[in-house]
């Protein structure tokens, strides 16, 4: 009669072993090239940042940051599983080892630094948050919100900030929690808050959501430093390294005016400071378990930082946002990465 | 030796019994050693201390004093709360929603019955989630804004923000006279009770009973109104800025829910009634109705007492349901325990484990005390047949 | 005198025919025949103007809410969408796939449920034990030269589908034994079990998918990752598996004793006695109840939006999302509610049907 039971169970077992995959132990650089592919945790949708179109491709800021760590370990961009996260669930997803890098416009902070295990690998964007009202409100400032119904995103940063800024100014509102930023969009969009809170880059995406867009502005103010980077777990020196050096890779390649176009021609530049950043002199690669022309496949294939910020976000998008803060140091931003050396 | 024990039953379900204790205990060993593991090589924070921590962030609806600066316990009792207070107004509301369809469903009204029975098969053969969208963005989510609001007498109004009701306010006479009311009632209560005895015993009921009750709890309040000079005022809502001030408002979250957990269970609570209503065998309706006794009172004195005791352990099903139903306020963010708490706050610390166990231990403590009483009544009501 | 019985004389004609049964059914009493009058007036004004929204006035095709005419439903949202509500984000050249598991699913089901058809030990066997492990290859893929589809691309309807018939079939089984647990003898066995059941039918299923897909990769070692797919089905399966132990409870306690007794005087085991005369009993017993959990259960598979799986409503609550479709909300959620309801609908009836059957013999 155990054999009936065996039976009764059997199938649910082999459902259960279908969905399991083994990772095995080891550094995550290893796991990654055994698998032949990235998992990379990523918005939900949000454009400009992370959104597939209506054929499943996903484009954006963050995506490209994806690629980039692709192309560096694989040699590949294309090798990327995105894995679409809500705020509540990436960094469950990224503790438990469901992904391999988190690049979903996330904010570092001391405690999610302190107490979740996680690393961040570096900055991707400096963004703050900001407050988007309906144009015919006539507000012009934040500090008329007092009263205001305010749409936020639950589980994020932004929820603390706006909590503190209308403390300080002795100012009262009603939050109202939506679990996606398509939520916050569609709740102002409704009028079931008078203000969209979230980090301006978001505000300008969320915009474009809109039944009218133009009837919408941003205020100026921002209220909080929003320094949205990847993320990866602690303990794996060397992946940190290889998320790390793939964005500065990024960085450096605008600074020396490397671009996915020209760095074929700019391979025989005589400039030392561009043949260190190509491999071609300098440091290798095999420091950190990589080819020697990582970096030279990720510029290729993804591009450097400022084509694209320009693709994704800037005057090549429908965002259309400024450089700002997030222009190179030399260029009057603040963006400014470790040198190839 | 071992053959034989193992074909003696007595022996087989001791080893059974410690073969199952031992996998369960190696089983959860085996969790709770991979758990350690796995917070501690991620470098997640354990244990209690978060509670105390400030929580930081705002609460759109606190039926206690709350703001950002108290602790995350606190938005644990805020989000229970307002569990509570949408579970009871869903738990009342499909009630009387419930037993009328129930009725109807019953009734000897060709249409009104098929009527019935149509929101019955309908509503509660959709995911409740559905509706509670359906309400929440089909339904409440198209309405005006505030300050095109569509308005009742200037006093009540109704928008994309929710309904503000006038509310009452009180000054220290307005006070007496609410503590004198409450004080009708409990001499009414007591009325009652003698009134009741008297009947079981002599078999007539107290003269003027109606009369003297209606007196006592309408004429002491006004009475000590009057008296005490107390003056009562109507605070009405009136849009201010951005919002309406003033008065009482529901939040259109609460009410999507409210409207979804009411229509969806009473269309089950229908069912119930229907069932427990035909359980009652034809002979006592014929019998009541030998008797002389008008078709309502049928209905109220012999069919629903007898029928109540088929009724009240599904019903008691329902409410449950309905009370756990009622943490799909997450999808819409009305905050009750599970978005408060097992939302904002699991997200704020990251402390999974807690917080999911303590909303978990909530929800099962209710269930266990429901479940308690109404077993109790279910006792109660079984003495009392003969 | 008279010798022939004098004939019966025809009834009024107010108290036959049409008349009279609308004098029986409609207008017994005067309350009776207010309630008629004001249900005919409110029939008569929101029946028309549905039919001319939702039919006459509708747009059934376009590519966006401002080809729809104003007056009408606007349903070219769904026609516009239908292939991603059904498929998710399937790749659309191996949609056949999902096809097939549909096909397979409709074809098991009408052979177990249709009475005439021969062989249901085998339909039985080929739907628990068969069904599930043929619908996992045709739909993930990566074995017998089948591309590998990855969870993340599955949505819609297959969704809502394949977690349906997944926590469906896992959880009878885990039901009956949890039942026959409960009923055990054994005190550890029976508190371990009651225990179980109880604090499942306790809590909210959306602590429980939480809990699947937030804690559960802190249960087990770093090695072993569960897909979010599969983390939601285990959850679905440990809630479900406790309410089923209830109803199969149910048919175990009616089975009178003596059927226990008179096995055990045969000289059977427990295993045997159970499994092949009390349990087929108590199964057939309980098989409207066993349909009215799978209809809770299919209604529950909703929930998954709030973990973040595409099922069909999740999908159809994001393609609303889209700007191009503003203003379609109550298209979307009536079609979403009628797919749920012709599925639960056409279960109950099932079930109903099963008991009236029991009744008759």
């Amino acid at each position: 009669m155990l054999k009936a039971l065996v039976k009764l169970t059997l199938p649910a077992l082999l459902v259960a072993s279908g969905g399991l995959q083994a990772n095995e132990d080891g550094s995550t650089l290893e796991t990654v090239k055994e698998k032949g592919f990235l998992s990379c945790g990523v918005n939900t949708g949000l454009p400009g940042f992370a959104s597939p179109d209506d054929k499943g491709k996903w484009s954006g800021m963050d995506v490209d940051v994806c690629r980039g760590v692709a192309a560096a370990v694989l040699g590949n961009a294309d090798k990327v599983k995105y894995i679409p996260l809500t705020a509540k669930e990436r960094f469950t997803a990224l503790q438990s080892g469901e992904i391999d890098v988190l690049s979903r416009n996330t904010t570092w902070t001391l405690t999610r630094d302190a107490s979740l295990g996680l690393n961040f690998a570096g900055v991707a964007y400096y963004d703050g948050q900001g407050f988007m009202v309906s144009k015919d409100l006539g507000v012009t400032s934040a500090k008329q919100l007092d009263g205001a119904a305010v749409c936020i995103q639950s589980g994020t940063t932004t929820e603390l900030n706006l909590a503190d800024y209308f403390r300080t100014n002795g100012m009262k509102y009603q939050p109202v929690v939506f679990d996606t930023s398509d939520g916050t969009a569609k709740g102002f969009d409704s009028g079931r808050c008078d203000v969209l809170t979230s980090d301006q880059s978001q505000l300008y995406a969320l915009r474009l959501r809109l039944s009218k867009p133009d009837k919408a502005v941003v205020l100026p103010e921002v209220i909080s430093k929003e320094p949205l980077g990847p993320l990866v777990r602690q303990g794996d020196d060397q992946w940190f390294n290889i998320v790390k050096w793939s964005l500065s890779a990024m960085i450096n390649a605008e600074e020396l005016k490397v671009t996915s176009a020209n760095i074929d021609k700019m391979k025989s530049s005589t400039n030392p400071s561009i043949k260190r950043l190509l491999g071609i002199e300098g440091p290798k690669g095999k420091g950190m378990g990589l080819n020697d022309d990582w970096s030279y496949q990720v510029i290729k294939q993804v591009g450097n930082y400022g084509e694209i910020f320009e693709n994704n976000v800037g005057e090549g998008s429908p965002l259309k946002i400024e450089r700002g803060l997030n222009a190179l140091w030399s260029d009057g931003g603040i963006l400014y990465a470790p040198p190839f050396r | 030796m071992l053959l034989r024990l193992w074909r003696d039953p007595a022996w087989r379900a001791v080893f059974f019994q410690v073969l199952l204790i031992a996998l369960v205990f190696l089983g959860g060993a085996w969790i709770v050693n991979n758990t350690l593991t796995n917070l501690e090589s991620r470098g997640i924070s354990t244990g209690f201390d978060f509670l105390s921590q400030t929580a930081g962030f705002g609460i759109n609806q606190t039926l206690i004093e709350y703001d950002e600066s108290f602790s995350f316990m606190h938005t644990f009792v805020v989000g229970l709360l307002n569990t509570l207070l949408v579970s009871s107004l869903g738990v009342l509301f499909a009630t009387v929603l419930g037993f009328l369809m129930g009725v109807a469903r019953l009734s000897s009204n060709w249409l009104l019955a098929k009527i019935a029975a149509v929101y019955i098969e309908i509503f509660r053969n959709i995911p409740l989630l559905l509706q509670i969208f359906f309400w929440y963005f089909a339904v409440l989510g198209v309405l005006p804004s505030p300050r095109q609001s569509i308005s009742l007498f200037d006093s009540v109004f109704l928008n994309v923000r929710g309904v503000f009701f006038p509310a009452p306010v009180l000054d220290s006479g307005g006070m007496v006279a609410f503590w004198a009311f409450l004080a009708a009632v409990v001499i009414v209560g007591v009325i009652v009770l003698l009134n009741r005895r008297q009947r079981k015993n002599t078999g007539r009921p107290l003269p003027w009973i109606k009369t003297i009750s209606l007196a006592v709890l309408l004429g002491l309040p006004t009475l000590s109104f009057w008296l005490t000079n107390g003056s009562l005022h109507w605070d009405f809502p009136a849009l201010k800025g951005f919002n309406f001030r003033g008065g009482v408002g529901l939040l259109p979250e609460l009410v999507a829910l409210w409207f979804a957990l009411t229509i969806y269970t009473a269309a089950f609570i229908a069912e119930v009634v229907r069932s427990g209503i035909e359980s009652v065998s034809k002979g006592q309706k014929e019998a009541a109705a030998a008797l002389g006794l008008r078709p309502g009172r049928v209905m109220n004195l012999v069919v629903i007492p007898q029928a109540m005791r088929v009724i009240i352990p599904p019903l008691t099903n329902q409410y449950l349901n309905l009370i756990k139903n009622s943490s799909l306020a997450t999808a819409i963010g009305y905050p009750d325990l599970v978005n408060v708490f097992a939302g904002t706050t699991l997200n704020q610390t990251g402390q999974a484990i807690e917080v999911i166990a303590m909303t978990m231990a909530v929800y099962l403590t209710i269930s266990l005390t429901v479940s308690l009483l109404m077993n109790m009544y279910n006792r109660w009501v079984a003495l009392v047949e003969r | 005198m008279q010798r022939e019985m004098i004939e019966a004389r025809k009834p009024p004609v107010l108290s036959v025919g049409f008349i009279g049964w609308c004098r029986e059914k409609l207008f017994a009493t005067p309350t009776n025949s207010l309630v008629t009058v004001a249900i005919l007036y409110g029939l008569f004004s929101l029946i028309p103007s549905f039919i001319q929204w939702a039919f006459v006035d509708a747009t059934w095709a376009g590519a966006s809410s401002s080809e729809c005419s104003s007056e009408g439903a606007c349903w070219a949202f769904i026609s516009s969408r239908l292939d991603q509500f059904i498929y998710g984000f399937y790749p659309q050249e191996l949609s056949w796939r999902v096809d097939l598991f549909f096909i397979q699913l409709a074809a098991v089901l009408a052979w177990l449920m249709i009475p005439v058809l021969p062989g249901k030990k085998y339909s039985l066997a080929y739907g628990l034990i068969v069904m599930p492990v043929t619908s996992w290859i045709i739909l993930a893929g990566g074995l017998l030269g089948l591309e590998p589809v990855d969870t993340h691309d599955w949505g819609g309807l297959m969704v809502t589908l394949v977690l349906a018939m997944y926590g469906m079939l896992a959880s009878l089984p885990i039901g009956v034994l949890l039942a026959l647990g409960r009923r055990s003898e054994m005190p550890v066995v029976k508190t371990f079990c009651t225990v179980y059941i109880e604090l499942w039918r306790g809590v909210p299923l959306i602590t429980v998918l939480f809990m699947a897909s937030v804690m559960l990769p802190l249960f087990v070692p770093e090695e072993i990752v569960f897909d979010k797919l599969v983390r939601a089905m285990i959850g679905i399966v440990m809630f479900q598996s406790a309410y089923m132990a209830e109803v199969v409870r149910g048919g175990l306690q009616a089975i009178p004793k003596g059927q226990q007794e008179a096995s055990d005087s045969l000289g059977m085991g427990y295993w045997q006695s159970m499994c092949l005369v009390v349990l087929p009993q108590a199964i057939r017993l309980v098989i409207p109840g066993i349909v009215n959990t799978f209809i809770a259960l299919f209604k529950d598979t909703s929930l998954v939006l709030v973990i973040g799986l595409f099922d069909l409503l999740s999908i159809v609550q994001a393609g609303l999302n889209d700007p191009a479709w503003l203003g379609t909300s109550t298209e979307g959620y009536l079609f979403v509610g009628f797919v749920f309801w012709i599925f639960c609908f056409g279960m109950s009836r099932y079930s109903q049907s099963l008991e009236n059957n029991r009744q008759e013999h």
